[in-house]
Parts: structure tokens; sequence; C-alpha cells
């Protein structure tokens, strides 16, 4: 959290061996792996400690799900052979004062004491970079040997006319609504805009979920963005892809707004919208001229795979980096950064196995390359597909919409990449993430033993079909040969 | 009745849509029978397709058919081609739907690069079949040429490697490319094949370069979900043995690959995720086609969601419990006893198909309609009927197939894909 009234700033105690800018997941996991190893560590963070994730990211939106999950279980209880007693009402406040719990007693973990007291300097103010190798925080000079950017982003403003002037929520405020909007607009369909229209429609908002290229999520494949629209239609939004909003404007009590797919327009009037389009890197007043560290104010601060800026001491890690696939790596990167600043690593980010997930219902899930890439490499792909309806336990839990797809290289059972689209996705990816880390191909996932019932089954049952067709194809060699004879 | 019997039905039913609902001054085909129905490129693709299986069947005379087809050909020789609103196509490509009557575009549709490659499927089939030297012939068959020649297939790439879904003149290209595999194999051939504005071979690459070979229900296969997308580029090219770059890697071909689809498409309805209940060994057949529209209500219990016209597809969805009873019928030349037998499934489930043996473009037993039967969709699709046409005969004689194999833009288009082997 924010300083409390009695909290000072320590002396600076220069030069820090690593000086981080950002107490989000990023800086947090780089300043607490660094004191471990023994570092003099400066965090400066000018908000609140644990960035948005903690505050308006990650956490508020998982929260926020879960309660919404719930309420679409509810809805759905007959067909669990089930029966809600009475009516279902949603207490708004209720759900907003869960989310406000849960931030508080995560953010207990890494209060300004408990960081303070593992041995980080830790600095509340705004961070400017002074020159190469310092940094000035209210008012104090602070030097370093190393130091890492991991500021972060904030929300996109998309240049809608009209809309500035309706207000509109971003992901920065949406968790602060007291009163769930009856009608909201959603403008974005990447994670952040899917995960919050879905969770408001099961709130009891009529969502429109508006977003301009022809598919959600656009980097996933297209069966899981497929998926994904059927399962939202079900929840009642009303879905606009390939849709543009053109502009925005108050008449009463509504916001309207103007959009065009197509040659189509069409007008909604709503009492919220929400916009999810994107965020933009937090660069601007950093004043990294001064450091040599080259960056872009839209796509942010260009790093190596060892995560270094055009400054060989200034590391940058997390939303902040320019070009980032992984926006949520923040703890692979806030790694990889100490172990290369400070302990003469070459730990490469591109060797990472590095899995995401967005957490939608069904939770979509991917780890490695698409097989377009593999296909873009020349590399052959074949692909293990198991339907979660052919899985024992998502049949009895009802929770039998998507699938587990293994790609491999062909002929081999070496992983190259997964998708999962399934209630628990994102916990059925860690299996293939930690086989891939490992090293471990299909054949070692065929012989892992798994408690029965489970929807992991999933997994060991693709590894399965891949054990199976390599017998038949060993079988039809044999059965060549030997007729050959 | 006799299978030979069932077909005969079957073929000469779905021959009456295209009598009836032909525009016999331009040659232009409905879409549907319904109401106000517009003319469909795809459908008159069809059309031309079917008339050379008229004359074989003895339905009509050669000189009837020729006639047809010269009406047809004539008609969009002249028909205005530009990037005005109300023109008939653009750069040699035609507006998906045009009016019956004017032949104008309607429904400020988009100029369509797969429905102009089905319309150009069947100009090129009445180009192979009508080799006669009769004037009306000759005409058919320099026409043809025209009119393949005129089509800038590169410009439907506006500047990308893929080809674009289509255009329209109030806001240019759609942002759609084809993507993953589907019925576009065809478009790709004819676009790789022109002698004028060849696609470059490197599209084709780059388009197969989206595909997906899964194992599916313990089925290795190229993967699409709906039913229609095994069979369009089928109904023309015998892709028998013949293999491109990537059916060789993976030890396959595009036919085996469609009667893989039919063992898909049999499981799942076994499995029925679902639990429609209404699925089985013999009800089978996801595809697009026309739906129930678009409502959510309780039924037996549960929250259904229903469908109008859209890509139905195995396993991934959408499934509301509509079948495309063409789809299981098309699947004639890939599976012939198991189509037959979902056929006569069919058959038995609404013997009054039989009044006209045209089967309708879909069905759903969970969704309410006239009878405890359920819903049922209203007239007949052009597409459906002349996609049954086209794959009975292949299946029966092999006619389309035969006449494509010496196409020469089939042939070369196959070729510069980097199809080999078999009857190429
Ligand atoms: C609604 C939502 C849901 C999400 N859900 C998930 C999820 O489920 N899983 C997932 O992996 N990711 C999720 N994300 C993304 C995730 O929140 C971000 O990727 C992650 O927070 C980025 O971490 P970071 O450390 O790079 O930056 P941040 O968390 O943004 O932290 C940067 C910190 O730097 C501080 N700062 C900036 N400039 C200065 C300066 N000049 N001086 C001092 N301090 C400064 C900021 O105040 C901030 O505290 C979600 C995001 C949103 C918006």
């Amino acid at each position: 959290m924010t300083t409390s009234p009695s909290w000072r700033n320590p002396d600076p105690r220069g030069p820090y061996h690593l000086l981080i800018i950002g107490a989000g997941p990023a800086g947090l996991i780089a300043a607490r792996a660094a004191v471990r190893g023994g570092a003099k560590v400066a965090l400066i963070e000018r908000n609140l400690l644990g960035g948005s994730c903690l505050n308006n990211g990650c956490i508020p939106s998982k929260a926020i799900i879960r309660t919404s999950r719930l309420y679409r279980e509810m809805r759905d209880a007959e067909h669990f052979g089930g029966r809600v007693p009475g009516g279902i009402a949603v207490d708004f406040p209720a759900v907003m004062e869960r989310v406000r719990r849960i931030r508080a007693r995560l953010s207990e973990r890494g209060s300004a004491e408990r960081l303070a007291a593992m041995g980080i300097d830790l600095h509340f103010g705004e961070a400017r970079f002074a020159g190469p190798d310092s940094v000035t925080v209210g008012g104090n000079v602070l030097r370093f040997k190393k130091a890492l950017v991991a500021t972060g982003a904030r929300p996109v403003r998309p240049p809608i006319p009209g809309l500035e002037e309706a207000g509109y929520l971003t992901y920065e405020n949406v968790f602060d609504l007291t009163e769930c909007p009856q009608r909201l607009l959603v403008i974005g369909g990447g994670p952040v805009g899917c995960e919050l229209a879905q969770a408001f429609a099961r709130l009891g908002s009529r969502v429109t979920l508006v977003e301009e290229d022809p598919m959600f999520l656009g980097h996933e494949e297209r069966d899981a963005a497929q998926l994904l629209s059927d399962a939202l239609a079900r929840d009642g939004i009303e879905i606009h892809l390939d849709t543009q909003t053109t502009r925005v404007r108050v008449e009463g009590n509504d916001k309207v707004a103007d959009l065009v797919n197509d040659d189509t327009k069409r007008t909604v009037a709503v009492d919220q919208i929400l916009v999810g389009v994107g965020t933009a890197p937090n660069v601007q007043g950093l004043e990294l001229e001064a450091a040599g560290v080259v960056y872009d104010d839209a796509r942010g601060i260009p790093v190596d795979d060892f995560l270094r800026t055009t400054n060989r001491r200034i590391f940058a890690a997390g939303d902040v980096c320019a070009g980032n696939r992984f926006p949520h790596i923040e703890s692979a990167a806030g790694r990889i950064v100490v172990a290369n600043a400070l302990f003469l690593g070459r730990q490469r980010l591109s060797a990472e196995a590095i899995p995401w997930c967005t957490f939608t219902d069904p939770e979509i899930a991917h780890v490695g390359m698409y097989v377009t890439e593999a296909r873009q490499k020349n590399i052959p792909v074949k692909t293990f597909t198991i339907l979660m309806h052919e899985v024992d336990r998502a049949i009895t839990d009802g929770e039998e919409e998507g699938f587990v797809k293994v790609h491999v290289r062909e002929g081999t059972g070496k992983i190259l990449g997964a998708t999962v689209v399934a209630s628990h996705a994102g916990d059925l990816i860690n299996e293939i993430s930690l086989a891939m880390s490992a090293g471990l191909d299909l054949h070692a996932l065929a012989r892992v033993n798994q408690p029965y019932p489970t929807q992991s089954q999933a997994i060991k049952m693709a590894a399965g079909a891949y054990v199976a067709s390599r017998r038949t194809s060993f079988r039809t060699w044999l059965m060549t040969k030997w007729l050959s004879w | 009745m006799l299978d030979d019997e069932l077909l005969d039905h079957l073929q000469r039913g779905a021959f009456g849509y295209f009598a009836d609902e032909a525009n016999p001054a331009n040659g232009l085909v409905a879409d549907t029978s319904r109401k106000d129905s517009p003319a469909s490129i795809a459908v008159v693709g069809l059309a031309l397709s079917v008339y050379p299986v008229a004359v074989e069947r003895g339905w009509l005379t050669r000189e009837d058919a020729a006639a047809r087809t010269l009406v047809t050909l004539r008609f969009f020789e002249t028909s205005a081609q530009g990037s005005g609103a109300d023109a008939t196509g653009y750069n040699g490509f035609y507006y998906h739907f045009l009016d019956r009557e004017s032949g104008k575009r309607v429904w400020r549709c988009e100029v369509s690069p797969i429905d102009t490659a089905l319309l150009f499927a069947g100009i090129l089939t009445a180009g192979a079949y009508f080799t006669d030297a009769t004037s009306t012939e000759a005409e058919i068959r320099a026409l043809a040429r025209e009119l393949y020649g005129r089509i800038d297939w590169n410009w439907a790439r506006n500047g990308k490697v893929a080809v674009a879904h289509g255009w329209k003149p109030e806001n240019g290209f759609l942002h759609y490319a084809w993507e993953g595999y589907n019925e576009a194999t065809l478009l790709y051939v004819l676009g790789l094949a022109s002698p004028t504005h060849p696609l470059p071979a490197a599209s084709y690459a780059a388009w197969t370069a989206t595909y997906q070979w899964e194992r599916i229900y313990g089925c290795d296969l190229l993967y699409a979900g709906p039913l229609f997308i095994h069979q369009f580029s089928h109904a023309w090219i015998d892709f028998r043995k013949i293999r491109d770059p990537f059916m060789r890697e993976k030890g396959s071909d595009y036919f085996e690959n469609s009667c893989r689809a039919v063992d898909v498409q049999r499981e799942y309805a076994r499995r029925d995720p679902n639990e429609y209940g209404t699925y089985g060994p013999d009800s089978w057949g996801l595809s697009a086609g026309d739906g129930p529209g678009l409502r959510t209500m309780r039924v037996h219990g549960r929250e259904r969601r229903f469908f109008e016209y859209t890509a139905r597809g195995v396993p991934y969805g959408p499934d509301d419990g509509t079948i495309a009873p063409v789809a299981a019928l098309a699947s004639l030349p890939f599976a012939p006893a198991l189509a037959l037998s979902a056929v006569r499934h069919f058959l038995e489930l609404y013997p009054e198909w039989a009044d006209t043996w045209r089967l309708p473009s879909g069905f759903n037993r969970n969704a309410p309609g006239a009878d405890s039967r359920g819903w049922i969709s209203e007239g007949s699709y052009g597409l459906d009927q002349g996609i049954a046409i086209l794959m009975i005969e292949n299946y029966r004689s092999g006619l389309i197939w035969k006449l494509m194999r010496n196409s020469p833009p089939i042939r070369t288009g196959l070729k510069r894909a980097g199809f080999e082997g078999g009857w190429l």
C-alpha cells in the first residue's frame, strides 16, 4: 500500500547493487530475489505496492470472476440436479467488498514494513534518471551499479470522438464501482475485455462487447476463440466482432455509442462504457534519455533476450518492455534480471516455457509455439487433441466444454506447445509447461500416474494417443516388412 | 428401394431446383426457393456444373443445356464490371448475390472470391463438357476462357500473401483472410492457374501454413469443423491419390481426409456431448446451413441456444442440434454405405421429403416446429441441391471429376500448388 503517515523514506545507501523502479510483480520479485542473494537493493514506487496486478489487474479481476462464476452456477443449478431456493439476486456491493477484502489481504504480504524488514530500501516517490548510474526520488539521489525499470503500463485511451466527454471506465477504476451497471458496453475483446464482459454479464449487466478484429483474443487459436465466442454469447453478451466504435455521445442519462461493422451502423445506449483496448508503457517522466536508454512512447523499452536495455547496466521487465508478447511474465523476468544483473547469469527469456491464460469461462491457456509459428519455421507439426467431453471428470463436473491440444514435432513426442480450453485451463497447462521446462516428451507424460478421475487426465490421454499412434505406425511398418519378405 | 433407384430420385429431385429457380433470360439461379430470394453466383456455378449431368442422365437435351449455359455466360460477359455500387462484378470477380432479373448487386453484399471460384468451377466445367464444333459450344468455350482470363486474382490479395474474403465498394476489403483448411482449395487452384493474373505459388504455401493436422477421436486428419469444407472443392477435383506438399508430409490425401472427416462427424454424433439425444450413427452432418433462428429457450429442462444460418462444425461447434442432411448425402463418394444409411434414416423420419426428393437445408428435433418432429428448414437451398447432384454423380460415374481432370486450369493450378501423383 502507499506510505502510511509515519512512513519515512530511508537515507540512500548508495551505490545500490540493484535499484528497481516500480513495485509491481516484476519489481517486487526482482527485489526479493536480489536481497535474498545478499544484494543491496533500492525499490522505488510512486503509488501502490503490488502495481496493477494486485490493485486493479489480476487479483481484483480474479476475485470478481469467482463470484460471477458462482452466480452462473446458481442459474445452472437445475442442470446439475440442484435447486436454488428463492430467486437469485446479485448483491453487487457485497461482491465488491469481497474484492477489496482479498486485495487488502494479499497486499499485507508485500507491505512496506515487510519489504523494509527484508532489508529492501523502499522509497516512495516518482523516480527519474539523473544519469547513467543515478536516479532521483523525493529530492534524494540514489546511485546504482545495476538498475531495473519495471514501471508497468497504463490503459490506452482510444481516440473515439466523444468518449472522453462521456466518461468511461478502465481497469484502473472499474473495481471502484459501487453499483452494477445495468447496461455496459465493453470496448475491446482482448483478455481484459472478455474476462470483465463475462463477469459483469453474470453479475446481471446487459453487456455489449465490441471487438474490431474478426475474432476475440487475436493471438489465440481459431477454435479457442470460437469456443470463447460461443461461451460469451451463452452468457447473454451481445457480441459485435469486426466492429469499430466510431463515436460516443451523452443523451439524457445514457451514453450512446455508434458501432460500425462493415457498412452496417448500429447504436447502443448504455449506462457505463468499459474500455480495454490494451496498455501503453509507463516511460514518460522517467528521463530515460539521461541514462542512455532508448525507448518508444507507444511500444516501450526494447530489450534483448537477457532483458538488457541499450544501457548495459539497466534492465527492463514486465509491461514496460517493447514488443512484450508475454505481458504477465513478470515473475520469470524478475528472476532472469536478478540472475543476469547480479550473478553473471546468461539466462535468456526465449529459453523459458512461458504459459499464459485468459480467465474467462472456459479459460484459455497456452504455452510454447502455435501451429502456425511452427509451420512458418518449417517444423512439421502434429496435434494430439482430447476433447473435454472425452474426460470422465469433466463430464461429472459438467465442464465438458473445451479441449487439450498438444502440438508435437511430427514423428516425435517432443512438445512444441499446447493450447488448453477448459474450465480450469490455467491449472491444466502447468503439467505441459513443466514437461516443456524439464525437457519431457509425450512418452514421459504418458507414464505419469494420476489420481482418477481428474480433469488433467486429458493431458495423459493426449500423451496416450501419441503413444498409441506410434505403436500403430510401428506395427504397420513391421507388417509391411514382414509381408515384403 | 435399391440404392441406385434412391440416388436416381434424389438426383432428379435436386435437379428440379435448377429447372424451377433459374431465370431463362440470364441464367441466374436463386440462392433459395424462398420468395424474393436473389441469385447467388455460387449456385449459378453449381447449375453450370449440373447441366452436363442433366444431359448425361437424360433430363435435358444437349442443345437445351448448351443454350442455358450460353445465356448464363453471355450474361456474365456483358454485365457491368466496375467499382460502382450497383455493378455485377469488379476486376473479373462477381458480387455474391445478384438481382435475378437485373443481375445487379443486392443486399450491399461483397465481391466474393470464393463464390466467384465456385461460379468459375461451373464455367470451366461447361468449357470442358461442351466440346462439340457447334457455334453454341464454341462460343461457350471462348467465353469460358475470356471470363476466366479477366479475373485479377492478385487484386484479391490486397497486397498480402493470402486472398481476402471479399471487397465492398463502400469500405474496401473485408478484414477476414482465408486461414486454416477450408473450401478455398478450389479458389487457390483456379487463382494459381490464371493465364493472366496468377496468384504467386507462395500464396498457396502461406495458406497451407495455417493448416492444423490433428488427431481427434483417434483419427489423424486435416481439421475443419463443418462438413461442407470437406466436400466443396471435391465436387470438381478428384483428390484421390494426388498430394500437395502438406499431404505428402502427412502421408495422406484430401480425399482420404474427407473420409476421416466423416468418421469424426459420426464419432461426435455418437458421443453427442451436448446431450441433444437426436444424433446417432445415421443422424449426423454438422455443416453450413439454415437453422431454427437466433433464440434461447428451455427444452426438456435445459437451456438451449439455436442459431440461424451458420457454419456448424465438430468437434468445437457451434452445435445447436441442427443437422444438415445434404452434408451426409454429399459424403457419398467418401463413405457410400454410411451416407446412404443416413439418408434412408432421414427419409424414415420425414417420409414427406420423398414428395419432392429435395432435402431441406436443416432439421432440428430439439427446436420447436410445425409438429413434434421439430424444426425443418423451409424450402430448399441451391447450394445443397447442387452439391447433392454433383457428389452423387461423382460417386456413380465420376463424370465431373473426369471432365475436370482434363481441364487445363485445374491441372495447371494443382501442379502450381505442388500436387503430384495419381492421375496428375
Ligand atoms: C484487469 C486485468 C487483469 C489481469 N489479469 C491478469 C492475469 O490474470 N494474469 C496475468 O498474468 N496478468 C494479468 N494482467 C496483467 C498484469 O496485471 C500485468 O501484466 C502486470 O501487472 C505487469 O506487471 P509489471 O510489474 O510490469 O507492472 P505494474 O504491475 O503495472 O507495476 C508497475 C509499477 O510501477 C510504478 N511506477 C510507474 N512509473 C513509476 C515511476 N516513475 N516511479 C516510481 N514508480 C513507478 C507503478 O505505480 C506500478 O506500481 C491483468 C491486467 C489487467 C488490467
